[in-house]
């Protein structure tokens, strides 16, 4: 139903077209432009566009540099690499000047497959989330991808995005509106609030099909800006449905769930559920398989759905 | 000439070693050993070597100094209120709630401080960008960092100086501030770092090697980076960790304490 397209590709572009109308953008990788797709700026813009070696602690903080001295800096390479290997470096060159690095990682999360544990990085959301100053967009599909790469250039502050490697559905349409910091509200219902991220944006609008088979009505918001997070919409719908599923592909530590149920047991604590991973690391597989085993799927969330509405109870209309 | 100009560094040097002592006297805490051995170099960068104006901090072609080895904070805020930056009495708020000189030099508190550092070994990479900056939108700036021969240690300077020597940045000159000790002690007995000057040479880099706390020796260097092609220089500074306070001097537990009452008004003594 939904096209599949590469998110990676979406960066790649969007960077192109960055680099044609302004001449103060500047791309890092570390030896994997082919990977993250930083090649195709490099053809074009030669000189703007650095490959810093297998050495990112080096590439965050020469993009720091750069940053610093006026440049808009595209540091990019895979989740794992760009967050935890690094992590003191965002955290001292980049976060705590509020240096405008945005940092794209791509392969994150289980569905990279056959690369395993070691390239699976489901931490990233709650690294990049609890420093202070840094931005965590996850689109969910290629056209946010290059909406979110768009509007972080301008942005006042770092940003970490996170781009998967595989093909996403693409959900959203060229004219669907995006805006750092505000959930997009795919569709509206009165009895369950899906909230996905990333790759599983989509799957909550799976869900939301098949819940509608049962005459259950659900709301399905793509949390497309885990930090800050949009809470006005969160507490909007919460209040309106009374009960909420999140779901994405990470640890279920530290990230949508987590924040959202800080939101929720803060504002308007009604009953939730959180679809992620069980704080385990991955392993080798194609991303559908990986996505059945951990539970990232639609199925799951129907039956979270049925959850938490049996938990707030039957006597709500 | 330069014998004048010597002298007056000289004076300012020992005015900038009296302001290290007072402000980390005043705080309770801070790093005298590593601000006093690079006393010396950032008198000569700040009234010599830079172009910089102090009224004009954002001036786009100014040189710029990074202290990776941002303990040595001291130094550089003595170095940057002695030029004019912000009033000589402000020293004294170093490391107190609301300060603008924090422990460690924070970017975003004035122009002047042009990177955030503290955790070593980020300093010559960040240096890296500024010269890449320089590179791409042809400015004539050149970059200056001072790292500290402990930071050698850091995996990251070794990344740091293969890249620098790859992206030929030749308007990027490192001071490497060679003390001979650590925290921990000397740097022979906690990670031997020689050959030192081979070690860089091998990673493409032009080496000269100094008395750091010679101004004549200090600005020749400085002078002969200047006109070097195609390749960054690092001047490996032979130093005295705790210069100019005798019981400092070569005492590795003046790394990181703050001299007491007593050898506080001892060391202004001695620095007259
Ligand atoms: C990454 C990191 N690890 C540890 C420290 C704690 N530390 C502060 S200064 C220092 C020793 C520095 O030695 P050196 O670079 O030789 O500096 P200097 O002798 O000039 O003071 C250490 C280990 C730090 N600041 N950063
Ligand atoms: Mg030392």
């Amino acid at each position: 139903m939904w096209k599949k397209e590469s998110q990676r590709t979406a960066f790649a572009e969007a960077l192109v077209e960055l680099g044609s109308r302004r001449k103060d953008v500047v791309v890092l990788t570390a030896d994997l432009s082919s990977s993250v797709k930083t090649n195709k700026f490099a053809a074009r813009f030669p000189e703007h566009h650095f490959n810093i070696g297998i050495s990112e602690q080096n590439m965050m903080s020469i993009a720091a540099g750069l940053a610093g001295s006026g440049s808009r800096v595209f540091a990019s390479t895979f989740a794992v690499f760009a967050t935890s290997r690094v992590y003191d470096q965002i955290r001292q060159s980049i976060a705590w000047p509020k240096l405008n690095v945005n940092i794209v990682a791509t392969h994150a999360g289980i569905t990279v497959g056959g690369d395993g544990a070691s390239h699976q990085m489901l931490e990233d959301i709650a690294l990049m989330c609890s420093l202070p100053n840094m931005t965590v967009i996850v689109p969910c599909d290629a056209l946010e991808t290059k909406k979110a790469v768009k509007s972080a250039v301008d942005y006042n502050g770092p940003t970490y995005i996170r781009l998967g490697r595989s093909e996403v559905p693409t959900i959203t349409k060229e004219k669907t509106p995006f805006k750092i910091g505000k959930a997009t509200v795919m569709k509206k219902g009165k009895d369950i609030t899906l909230i996905g991220t990333g790759i599983m944006a989509s799957q909550c609008l799976l869900a939301a099909d098949e819940l509608e088979k049962e005459k259950i009505d659900a709301t399905v918001i793509n949390m497309s800006t885990i930090k800050p997070v949009d809470k006005k919409t969160v507490i909007k719908y919460a209040k309106e449905t009374g009960a909420v599923v999140t779901a994405e592909e990470h640890n279920i530590i530290g990230g949508l769930g987590s924040t959202v149920s800080s939101v929720l047991s803060e504002n308007i604590p009604v009953p939730m559920k959180r679809i992620g991973i069980p704080d385990i690391f991955g392993e080798s597989g194609n991303s559908e398989e990986l996505m059945e085993k951990y539970g990232l799927t639609s199925e799951n969330i129907v039956k979270a759905a049925h959850d938490v509405m049996k938990r707030r109870g039957v006597e709500r209309t | 000439m330069r014998n004048n100009e010597i002298k007056t560094l000289e004076e300012k040097a020992r005015i900038i070693r009296k302001h290290i002592v007072e402000m980390i006297y005043n705080a309770g805490s801070g790093h005298p050993g590593g601000s006093l051995s690079a006393a010396d170099i950032l008198t000569a960068l700040y009234f010599k070597v830079m172009r910089h104006d102090p009224k004009n901090p954002r001036w786009e072609d100014r040189d710029r100094f990074i202290l990776s080895k941002g303990h040595a904070a001291p130094a550089l805020y003595a170095a940057l209120a002695e030029s004019g930056y912000f009033p000589v009495n402000e020293l004294l708020t170093l490391r107190k709630l609301g300060s603008r000189l924090q422990g460690h030099p924070d970017m975003r508190k004035f122009p002047g401080i042009e990177a955030s550092t503290g955790s070593e070994g980020q300093g010559l990479s960040i240096g890296i960008g500024a010269s890449l900056y320089a590179k791409l939108n042809r400015k004539l700036y050149r970059v200056y960092v001072m790292i500290g021969d402990g930071e050698n240690d850091c995996g990251q300077i070794w990344e740091a100086a293969m890249s620098a020597s790859h992206f030929k940045t030749d308007n990027l000159t490192v001071i490497l501030d060679r003390n001979g000790l650590q925290l921990d002690g000397a740097t022979r007995e906690i990670m031997g770092i020689e050959p030192l000057s081979d070690k860089w040479k091998a990673f493409g880099w032009k080496v000269i090697e100094i008395n750091g706390h010679s101004f004549r020796e200090i600005l020749n260097a400085f002078d002969h980076a200047k006109n070097v092609k195609g390749k960054p220089t690092i001047i490996i500074a032979h130093t005295v960790k705790g210069k100019g306070v005798s019981f400092m001097e070569g005492n590795v537990s003046f790394h990181g304490k703050p001299p007491n009452r007593e050898e506080y008004e001892q060391a202004m003594k001695e620095l007259g």
